[in-house]
């Protein structure tokens, strides 16, 4: 089947199978690469992507239900201004080391930062405690978030 | 200078825009994937395998299974040869020996059919009975390695033990006569995950040349060349191992995992072949650290002088051998160094069962070892009445002292003595003290918790002593640019920045200059890979005598040019100097392309009789709810000596995630299998490790000493901090509760018990 969708700003058609994932499709199929396979139950957050600005692990979502909506990649934020400084902040405090489940951790905060409100130390780590790291124990990447809020309020 | 500094770290920009770096990110046109049918018996013949109706599925290009496949012995262990590992794997085995083991491989032009093909396999299975209870293993009738082994480690085709360590120095029972205080304890450590995020992954396709390449997620590239070699019966010649990004290993790719299967697979076929693990795959059918159970007697004087120690060990290898010795080894050598005694017995029973693979994780064989001896420490302080601290200040190993131990036990090679040429644990101890507040105890939170305090502490190694060695190469440019060439083995902590640090300041140019390739057997120079907390040590001292040996290269052009004594001359500061003589290292390097005419281009091996130990004292503030047996761990400090620190920022890094995982270890981390050999929790949702939500308030404390074997003064930085956890956090529970829980982990289940327990 055909679906039609808007993938990181551009409206595309897709050839998809009733049982993929937007996991498959998105890698495998569309060259998203930033979307990265951990556990393909939706545990880990490393193929985290935006569906309709909100997050969600695209392992445990049929390619389907992308059919109609927009689809933002970290591919899709290259040029955003918030997620440039996310990134330079990842960088510059350490918060980077195999970098596997740095861009869903990217698109995890960079969606509840754009939901604006205050935020603390707790609330960046209820943001990013659907991500799961093994090389960082998360206190660098907190750091690094907390800096591009600092800067931006 | 760039060492000691956060310089940018070399790869992490295309890592955080996401860019194709890791194995499945490039996808070789025609590629077919590949899955594996695992045996649903913890042991059993297999006799036959149709593929009749597999091949029939529109789709599938290959099916094989062990008639296929060449029987020959071998260890999929990723060490340096002779590899100390019984030979006890074939690629396709005739008996599946755990829940999981390979019984056939499809091959598909979709991941989805290749599924589908599996249900189509019809196998036909002699089951057997089977020893999952690793404290039956040795006195079961069952023989689980039915064959001899080649390398004599197990005792294949006579008993389960896998390899037996047996060590005495002085006289343990005479001297636990003459003490004042004997203390006996038993501890039980789980078997735990490495856990990467990263699965394991590889792609292998034949080149144009004829030539198998192997792009994988690995630690030890040039290993995989080697054992490749044997079990394909394929010259090394006709084999490149790439290594690209790798998404975490923590040891668990320091082993032969799927790279043999997509190699037979992309040679029958002459196609690309891709497989890669599913995170059940990665709990059922990759490596495990080894469960253990640790029988520790330990002899004191009523002033706290410790005497003797006996360690026995029994670990539980699972269905093969990787790594059966050398873990084992490792939890008594790098233990028993830390309190000097001069009567000290350790003994290893390794065994073999019919659950799944143990093998390396970080810290191989120490986090054990270490959660034994810290817990057993504050054991002999209450029998004595002693602060826990001024027992362990009293007797741990001090600046110039010898390591009793390591002369007598090593890797599965002869022992290398050890003294301690750098050591500031009593510094580590003193401060980290004093940051946890180790005479300030905070009070509970709640009218429910109780807290306490408790401390472990580590030391660990600087890579294998007299086996561990690397290359590098170093090449200059006319533009002043550098290709450093390396055979070490970046895995996501960061070994291709520092190593390109000190290459940048060996010459005497800015680290921007440098532009480093690691880990391809066709490109680069061999290295052992990264595992035993190498690479810093053994790998930079590899790229320290190469860039000196570019140098002098370089001074012998100038020296020729100005006339002066080449060594003289001196390199910094992208400049070239000696007396009223100065160039700039670009128009060095453009008079050595240009009028010298000459390739500045320099190679040079290390290794070292040495194993320089790292420290660390690490401290845990806990709160315990009596009511529910939920530890919440408040604070966690961790004051380390790793050497002279080349990266500040990455430095840290290793002891967040160390620290991390060491808490996943004490408090939530088990792999529970039943009595059939079945995973039961083999996802992250009943699988726990530490979210950012679980971790706490984390204090790090360095103290640089220099190691005086090492141009730059590094040991280690990647494992000792994994060591400390488990033990802080159990003694911090026992000050908390007053009663010990001598297995891991202590989760809210097992604290309650204790608790409740009637004393």
């Amino acid at each position: 089947m055909i679906i039609e969708l808007n993938l990181n700003g551009k409206q595309v058609a897709w050839e998809i199978s009733p049982g993929d994932r937007l996991l498959d499709a998105l890698r495998m199929d569309q060259g998203a690469v930033s979307v990265k396979r951990g556990c393909e139950s939706g545990d880990c957050g490393s193929c985290c992507v935006l569906l309709n600005g909100e997050p969600v692990n695209t392992c445990v979502v049929p390619a389907v239900k992308a059919s109609g909506q927009e689809i933002t990649t970290l591919e899709g934020l290259a040029e955003d201004e918030l997620m440039k400084k996310l990134q330079s902040s990842f960088l510059d405090s350490g918060a980077v080391q195999c970098g596997y489940c740095t861009p869903g951790m990217l698109i995890a905060i960079w969606a509840r930062l754009n939901t604006g409100g205050t935020l603390t130390e707790q609330d960046v780590r209820h943001a990013l405690s659907g991500n799961l790291c093994r090389c960082t124990g998360y206190a660098k990447p907190v750091e690094a978030i907390l800096k591009v809020w600092e800067d931006k309020s | 200078m760039s060492t000691g500094c956060n310089v940018p770290k070399i790869d992490g920009d295309k890592l955080v825009r996401g860019l194709p770096a890791f194995v499945d990110d490039i996808t070789p046109a025609g590629l077919l994937y590949a899955k594996i049918l695992r045996s649903p018996h913890a042991h059993a013949r297999i006799i036959s395998v149709d593929i009749t109706k597999a091949m029939a599925l529109e789709g599938v290009v290959d099916v094989i299974w062990h008639k296929d496949v060449k029987q020959i012995p071998h260890t999929r262990a990723g060490q340096s040869y002779p590899e100390p590992s019984p030979y006890d794997y074939t690629v396709m085995p005739t008996k599946a020996r755990f829940v999981g083991d390979r019984v056939a491989v499809v091959l598909a032009e979709s991941l989805r059919i290749a599924e589908d093909a599996l249900e189509l396999i019809d196998v036909e299975y002699e089951v057997l009975p089977a020893v999952t209870d690793f404290t039956q293993s040795l006195d079961s009738d069952v023989l689980i390695h039915e064959e001899p082994d080649p390398r004599g480690i197990s005792k294949g085709g006579e008993s389960n033990l896998a390899a037996m360590i047996d060590v005495h120095l002085g006289d343990v029972d005479k001297a636990l006569e003459t003490c004042d205080v004997v203390v006996s304890r038993v501890y039980h450590l789980p078997r735990v995950q490495a856990a990467h995020v990263e699965p394991h992954i590889s792609i292998a396709w034949i080149d144009e040349d004829n030539r198998l390449i192997v792009r994988t997620s690995t630690q030890v590239p040039f290993h995989l060349r080697r054992m490749l070699s044997t079990v394909l019966e394929m010259p090394e010649s006709k084999i490149r191992v790439i290594k690209p990004r790798v998404g975490g290993g923590f040891g668990d790719k320091q082993e032969l995992v799927c790279e043999d299967l997509v190699s037979v697979l992309a040679i029958r076929t002459g196609k690309p072949v891709r497989i890669e693990f599913t995170r059940e795959e990665e709990f059922v059918a990759a490596r495990l650290r080894h469960r253990q159970r640790i029988s520790m007697t330990t002899g004191a004087m009523k002033d706290g002088t410790l005497v003797a120690n006996r360690m026995k060990v029994l670990a539980d290898t699972g269905a093969y051998g990787s790594h059966a010795l050398t873990v084992q080894a490792n939890t008594g050598q790098k233990t028993l160094p830390l309190y000097p005694m001069e009567n000290i017995h350790y003994h290893v029973d390794s065994v073999y069962t019919n659950n799944p693979i143990s093998g390396a994780f970080r810290g191989y064989g120490a986090p054990q070892g270490f959660f034994a001896l810290e817990c057993q420490i504050d054991e002999v302080a209450k029998e004595l009445g002693m602060d826990r601290l001024e027992l362990r200040k009293k007797n741990h190993i001090n600046p110039g002292e010898d390591d009793p131990i390591s002369a007598h036990l090593n890797e599965g090679k002869p022992g290398m003595a050890r003294r301690m040429n750098s050591c500031a644990l009593a510094e580590c101890i003193a401060s980290g003290a004093d940051e946890i507040g180790w005479n300030n105890k905070q009070e509970p939170t709640h009218p429910r918790f109780k807290r306490g305090i408790g401390v472990g502490l580590a030391m660990q190694g600087s890579g294998i002593a007299g086996v561990d060695w690397g290359a590098a190469t170093v090449k200059l440019n006319d533009d002043c640019s550098v290709n450093l060439f390396v055979g070490a083995t970046d895995i996501g902590q960061g070994s291709d920045t520092v190593l390109s640090q000190m290459c940048a300041d060996e010459l005497g140019i800015d680290y921007e200059k440098i532009v480093i390739l690691s880990s391809d057997t066709d490109l680069t120079p061999f290295d052992v890979g990264a595992y035993a907390s190498s690479t810093t040590y053994v790998s930079g001292g590899a790229v320290v005598k190469a860039a000196t040996k570019l140098r002098e290269q370089l001074a012998e052009v100038l020296a020729a040019k100005w006339d002066v004594p080449a060594e003289e001359i001196i390199f910094a500061d992208n400049k070239a100097e000696c007396g009223d003589h100065s160039m700039t290292m670009t128009e060095v390097a453009n008079f050595a392309f240009y009028e010298a005419k000459i390739q500045p281009m320099a190679t040079a091996s290390f290794t070292s009789d040495d194993s320089p130990a790292p420290f660390a004292a690490q401290f845990a503030d806990v709160e315990v709810d009596t009511e529910t047996g939920q530890v919440f761990v408040r604070k966690f400090v961790s004051s380390c000596d790793f050497g002279k620190i080349i990266h500040p920022l990455m430095a840290e890094g290793q002891v967040d995630g160390a620290v991390a995982q060491g808490l996943g270890y004490a408090l939530c981390e088990e792999l529970h299998i039943d009595d059939e050999g079945r995973v039961l929790n083999p996802h992250f949702l009943d699988y726990k490790i530490y979210t950012a939500l679980d971790m706490p308030e984390m204090k790090i404390i360095f103290h640089e000493t220099n190691e005086p074997s090492h141009k730059y003064g590094v040991k280690a930085a990647g494992e000792v901090v994994i060591d400390g956890p488990a033990p802080a956090v159990v003694n911090a529970i026992t000050d908390a509760i007053g009663k010990r829980s001598y297995t891991i982990p202590a989760t809210p289940e097992r604290i309650w018990k204790l608790i409740k327990e009637t004393s």
